[in-house]
């Protein structure tokens, strides 16, 4: 853009020297001062066109999943202009031979007709798919990013609310999208939520009828899912992205601990041009690995299940990965879990289940809130931790991270009972138990590791690192040399803060309330395990210590 | 964190924002950390592009010629397109075009990704900025006026004053919505009960039982020991409801040894000579149970592995189901065709509610 107003300031000499935008006649200026004057974009640029954003790879993950979107609604919307939400009833008589004759819902139909008689539109079906598996998992672990570096902390709890919210909502987005095409399959999977809905309570079983439109599976359900497949729910999810994003502008990204880096400020490279190219990039790299999966691995093979009928099923039927841990949740249940009381049946193999993944879910979305009460801490947070300098959380992380691992390995039970020759029994008690003890050592071993990994740090600060080298010391005593870090280095490894567990002291009523007993072992269990980091001091009389034997580092 | 509240090593300008920042904010039961300094940012350090002429000239070309790729990507795609049609119906013109239009657009995006991304990294001014940051809330003059507008405003319209007014407000605004939530009682029909409909299936005395899917009735002495038939009421195929009839009636039909079976007081007239008839239909969640194990006389649904026990009319042995399946009675009529007692004595399939 400068370029071509300067090239057209060029008569008067001066092109290089003055980036200033004086009329001219060039078309971009032409087209610009058009734009400003009618909408003050300048403005815009001003603000935002030189915004700072600190790089890390993994500040990548959110935006994996940022494209991965985009990539769903691009192909997404190409695929509307041929499928049919309709269950209306009709014979296939489309190129793929093995289906001629059968009957079918138009949506199966039409389906096939997009993966076999629409060039290129199994490869978009494909790209569809991919991506929105992609979508999920990319905010999953985006989501496990900021949970085990504390980015969620003030002032972005609500963001993590709403970026929870995106991922329910992507989950939702991704069950209503694998329904539609009415194939075998994705019918079982409505059919175990027809039952699950069935077991809830009060208010199972007119749920259903009126998710169906009367018994199952109705003719209603594939209409209603494209509904909210392609409207209700992208439009929510649009606006929650929007303003996830906006929190992101509004807060400023975080950064990592580094040289030079503070509270109050963000290093990194501005929009324009670097970011734009590296991240407008990233973009297309994104979009070209979910076309080359696209293009070399088939995903959801429809023509494989035929269309949907309630009597025949595949074994080994699993669900898109992301529903798995709802599907293995199920399947952990031991026998017998359901009681007929005051005349009315009583699901708890349903129930359980249900809370259970609720109750995972609720945690996870009020983690923030959870932990700024128990450290009372009401600053604003812009330096992640590290995950080992926050033991506790990291290893609250690593336990639910075990427990939605083993609901998720169970919704492959099956498969792995017959791929490795297994009982199906012995499999299901294992992941069982995994379920109930692996998050407790999950937790034990993390925090210890955390912590060892702290001292560690502070063995490195202090001491240096092991250089390799061997020394003869005059005594005939061997030693090997310890380099120091480099005062860069050694920040990195400096600049956090412990908490410490909170003193119980009476309140201004001269009480101790339940609620302060409750806080003060929460903050107990929290803190009672910590590594301060190195200080001026210790640094000093540690070097000092070694000072002989350093003679040649750099310190 | 540490150097935000330190006050000594950090400059002057960082210790007055940090006070801004926290605005005095508690530290909760955070104790200061490292008391070392900050060192301020490392030296830059310049790229090869910086200080080779060559390298930045090669990195150029290789930007540009990762775009003309990326431009040639394109052309590729477009011409699989034509190149590979897939009407003739052949699996595997349908493979190359999927294969060879996603390899070129794939290209085309690489090409395009590569690039930008290499321009940014290798050729664009290595220069890392500082952007400071401002406490999120507002000003205390702009928290103080946005108050006072909302006093103002309050004042002015008398809201908290002519509570009357107000509350009835709220009352309207909490009611309105009400008929638009009734609406949607008509996502099912009025006229049915869902209790009604989960209560009864299609069999009835004298359904004879057909083979799924093709309709054809089963004779006593078609079923030999140890087979299995994948069974439906007789006459479903033509329903109008078909899928919702089938998704209840569904059976499984077995033939064992009699003496096998253990058959309960009541029960010993719904089986004809070891053939057993039960609900193909999971009491968990509604999956067919589609697997048996001819030897073990087990019943195994794929979904989520309750097991059922034909010998004991299918009693769950393993899984999350509760209920055993619910066994249909049947007979032979006068041809030899099996035919049903009556409809299943009990609901077929996952549970609800109002189930007694």
């Amino acid at each position: 853009m400068t370029s071509t107003i300067d090239r057209t300031d060029a008569p008067a000499g001066s092109a290089d020297a003055t980036p200033v935008v004086r009329k001219s006649g060039g078309f971009t200026a032409a087209a610009a001062n058009y734009l400003e004057e009618r909408t003050s974009i300048s403005g815009v640029v001003k603000e935002f066109g030189r915004k700072i954003f600190p790089d890390h790879w993994s500040f990548l993950l959110g935006e994996v999943a940022l494209y991965s979107f985009v990539v769903i609604i691009l192909s997404g919307t190409f695929l509307t202009f041929f499928f049919q939400a309709s269950m209306v009833e009709t014979h296939y008589d489309g190129s793929f031979v093995p289906l001629k004759g059968v009957e079918m819902s138009a949506a199966m139909d039409s389906a096939l007709h997009i993966s076999f008689d629409v060039r290129g539109g199994l490869l978009v079906r494909q790209i569809h798919h991919w991506a929105a598996l992609l979508f999920i998992a990319a905010i999953g672990l985006h989501m496990l990013r900021v949970f085990f570096t504390g980015a969620f902390r003030k002032p972005r709890e609500l963001n993590w609310v709403i970026g929870f919210t995106l991922f329910v909502l992507a989950m939702a987005e991704g069950f209503t999208g694998y329904s539609l095409p009415d194939d075998l399959l994705s019918g079982n999977g409505l059919r175990i939520i027809d039952g699950l809905i069935k077991g809830i309570p009060f208010i199972g079983t007119w749920t259903s009828f009126l998710l169906f439109g009367g018994e199952f599976p109705g003719t209603q359900i594939v209409g209603r899912f494209y509904t909210l497949h392609i409207l209700l729910l992208p439009a929510i999810l649009v606006a929650a992205l929007a303003l996830h994003l906006v929190f992101v502008v509004v807060h400023k990204h975080t950064q990592f601990a580094g040289a030079g880096r503070t509270e109050q400020n963000v290093i990194g490279y501005p929009i324009l041009p670097v970011y734009a190219a590296k991240a407008g990039g990233f973009f297309f790299l994104v979009f070209g690995v979910i076309a080359l999966m696209a293009s070399f691995f088939t995903i959801n093979p429809i023509w494989n299940y035929g269309p949907y009928d309630p009597s025949p099923v595949s074994a080994g039927t699993q669900p898109d990965w992301y529903i798995g841990f709802a599907d293995g949740a199920l399947r952990l249940i031991p026998p017998g879990w359901e009681f007929v009381w005051l005349n009315h049946t009583w699901s708890f193999n349903i129930i359980v289940p249900v809370l259970a993944l609720v109750g995972l879910l609720v945690l996870v979305a009020i983690y923030p809130f959870v932990e700024g009460w128990v450290t009372g801490d009401k600053r604003e947070h812009h330096i992640l931790d590290r995950p080992r300098n926050a033991p506790t959380r990291t290893a609250i992380g690593a336990a639910g991270v075990t427990f939605y691992a083993g609901l998720w390995a169970a919704a492959s039970s099956d498969l792995m009972a017959t791929h490795f020759q297994l009982s199906i029994e012995g499999v299901i008690h294992t992941i069982q138990a995994w379920v109930v003890l692996g998050p407790f050592i999950a937790y034990f071993v993390t925090k210890r590791v955390c912590i060892a990994l702290m001292k560690k740090d502070r063995e490195i600060v202090l001491h240096g690192y092991e250089s390799g080298r061997i020394v003869r010391l005059p005594g005939g005593e061997y030693i090997e040399v310890h380099e120091q870090v480099d005062e860069y280095e050694r920040w990195k490894l400096v600049d956090y803060e412990v908490y410490e567990p909170i003193m119980l002291r009476p309140n201004a009523q001269g009480k101790i309330t339940g609620g302060m007993r409750f806080r003060a072992r929460m903050s107990r269990w929290f803190f009672e395990d910590r590594i301060a980091p190195a200080s001026k001091a210790e640094l000093e009389s540690g070097h000092h210590g070694h000072g002989e034997i350093e003679g040649g580092s750099n310190h | 964190m540490a150097h935000d509240e330190v006050s000594g090593p950090h400059s002057a300008a960082s210790d007055s924002s940090a006070v801004e920042t926290s605005r005095g904010a508690s530290t909760g039961t955070a104790v200061i950390g490292s008391d070392v300094v900050n060192p301020g940012e490392p030296p830059h350090r310049k790229r090869v592009t910086d200080l080779d002429p060559k390298k930045n000239k090669h990195a150029e070309r290789t930007v540009y010629t990762l775009f003309y790729l990326s431009i040639a990507g394109s052309i590729f795609a477009v011409a699989s397109y034509m190149a590979f049609p897939i009407e003739d119906g052949d699996p595997a013109a349908l493979r190359l075009n999927t294969l060879f239009i996603g390899v070129g657009i794939a290209l085309a995006l690489f090409g395009i990704g590569l690039g930008a991304v290499h321009w940014g990294k290798a050729l664009m001014a290595d220069k890392e900025g500082i952007d400071l940051r401002h406490p999120v809330a507002g000003s205390a003059e702009t928290q103080a006026r946005a108050i006072e507008i909302f006093d103002e405003a309050d004042r002015e319209s008398g809201f908290g004053r002519r509570t009357l007014i107000r509350n009835s407000l709220i009352g309207a605004i909490i009611a309105f919505p009400l008929p638009g939530l009734v609406l949607f009682r008509g996502l099912g029909p009025q006229d049915q009960d869902p209790v009604e409909l989960l209560s009864h299936t299609m069999w009835k005395k004298g359904s004879r039982l057909t083979l799924d899917p093709s309709g054809t009735p089963v004779k006593a002495a078609d079923v030999t020991i140890g087979s299995v038939f994948h069974i439906i009421p007789e006459g479903l195929n033509e329903r109008e409801d078909r899928l919702e009839q089938k998704a209840k009636a569904a059976v499984l039909l077995m033939r064992l040894n009699p003496a096998d079976l253990n058959i309960s007081p009541g029960r010993e007239s719904w089986s004809y000579d070891g053939i057993v008839a039960y609900s193909k239909i999971c009491t968990h969640v509604g999956c067919p149970v589609a697997l048996y194990e001819q030897q073990t006389h087990h019943l195994l649904c794929p979904c989520h592995q309750s097991t059922f026990d034909v010998v004991n009319e299918c009693e769950v042995i393993f899984g999350p189901a509760k209920r055993p399946l619910p066994q249909l009675p049947i007979e032979v009529d006068s041809e030899g065709y099996l035919v049903a007692q009556s409809d299943f004595h009990e609901p077929v399939g996952p549970s609800f509610w109002e189930r007694p």
